[in-house]
């Protein structure tokens, strides 16, 4: 009895450790809850990057499995990932849409015009309340969506070429035939 | 002389240097209702990109487009319950400092009270055990170990 009281303590050191130690592995800060899967696009009409006199609606979005990215030329992250968006757009085939997150139009078209526009079109977010309305957390953020225009994945961070073919790819294809 | 002007250089040391307050914009109020439920609301929720910050206290460039969205939906007339739900519709338990009671959140909330009850058990049982024993439990052979113990110089 005296020596299994000793384990008491022991057992109790071993099981903090445990929990502790699988809180700080397991959790990934990053991973943050996507509450708006499996849902729709929220409505919105915002204007057009290109076109800044033409609404664009979630209307435009039907028809094609797209990713949606959130974006700004304030934003190291999005710059450093738009070479892998061009990639994608050009040897993938897929449709991009851009979502311009509280940024400078002008700016943001500059950036394009030196680096390139794989976007399908851009839309104009520059209140943001579309990103509220996605529960958009902060810039890069890349959402797949269906050909109806429901929200299939959010990635948080840096689209990669391993993030793109592990996790992105196979929602396209899957909801590209799905529909 | 020198022990002072480390003392001196020590004290300087702990000035703060600019504090840290972030920069929160300047809103216009319809009437100071909404001005006061403003800052509770920003106050109550949970900055999303920053771990641990209410939107009150981030700079960050979502905490200040959820500042926007709680000062119009106060403007709309929407209610605090009304606001909560829409943010959580949005953001999940993460923008809430008190998460909702969910499958997710039940060792989160129900955890400590377990901890408690199996605290008070060991508490009860071992006050239990102490009863019962009659005080010396100590075999002749462990009397004797501890005397040894006890005489060792």
């Amino acid at each position: 009895m005296a020596k299994q009281s000793v384990l008491i303590p022991l057992c109790a050191f071993a099981i903090l450790v445990g929990v502790l130690g699988l809180g700080f592995t397991l959790s990934d800060h990053n991973d943050l809850p996507a509450q708006r899967v499996d849902e729709s696009m929220p409505s919105f009409s915002l204007p057009s990057l290109w076109q800044p006199e033409s609404q664009i609606t979630a209307a435009a979005l039907d028809g094609e499995a797209a990713l949606i990215n959130v974006w700004a030329t304030w934003c190291p992250s999005c710059i450093a990932e738009h070479a892998e968006l061009a990639r994608i757009h050009s040897e993938e085939g897929v449709r991009i849409v851009g979502v311009n997150y509280n940024d400078d139009p002008e700016a943001a078209r500059a950036f394009l015009r030196k680096w390139g526009d794989p976007y399908a079109f851009h839309i104009v977010d520059a209140e943001g309340t579309l990103a509220v309305d996605l529960g958009v957390y902060g810039a890069p953020e890349t959402f797949v969506i269906d050909s109806r225009g429901v929200i299939r994945y959010r990635h948080v961070g840096v689209v990669t070429e391993r993030v793109f073919e592990e996790k992105l790819k196979p929602l396209l294809v899957q909801f590209q035939e799905a529909s | 002389m020198r022990v002072l002007k480390l003392l001196g250089l020590l004290v300087l040391l702990t000035v703060p240097v600019g504090q840290v307050i972030p920069a929160i914009e300047a809103q216009a109020f319809p009437n100071d209702g909404v001005k006061a439920r403003y800052y509770d609301l920003i106050a109550e929720f949970r900055c999303p990109q920053c771990l641990n910050t209410n939107l009150a206290g981030s700079d960050a460039m979502i905490a200040q487009d959820l500042r926007k969205t709680i000062l119009r939906l106060l403007i709309e007339g929407k209610t605090d319950a009304e606001i909560e739900t829409y943010l959580y519709d949005r953001y999940g338990d993460f923008i809430l400092y008190e998460p909702r009671l969910t499958p997710r959140t039940w060792l989160l909330w129900l955890g400590p009270l377990g901890l408690g009850i199996l605290g008070l058990w060991i508490w009860l049982s071992l006050g239990w055990k102490r009863k019962r024993s009659d005080g010396n439990t100590l075999s002749e052979d462990e009397q004797r170990r501890v005397q040894r113990l006890l005489e060792r110089p």
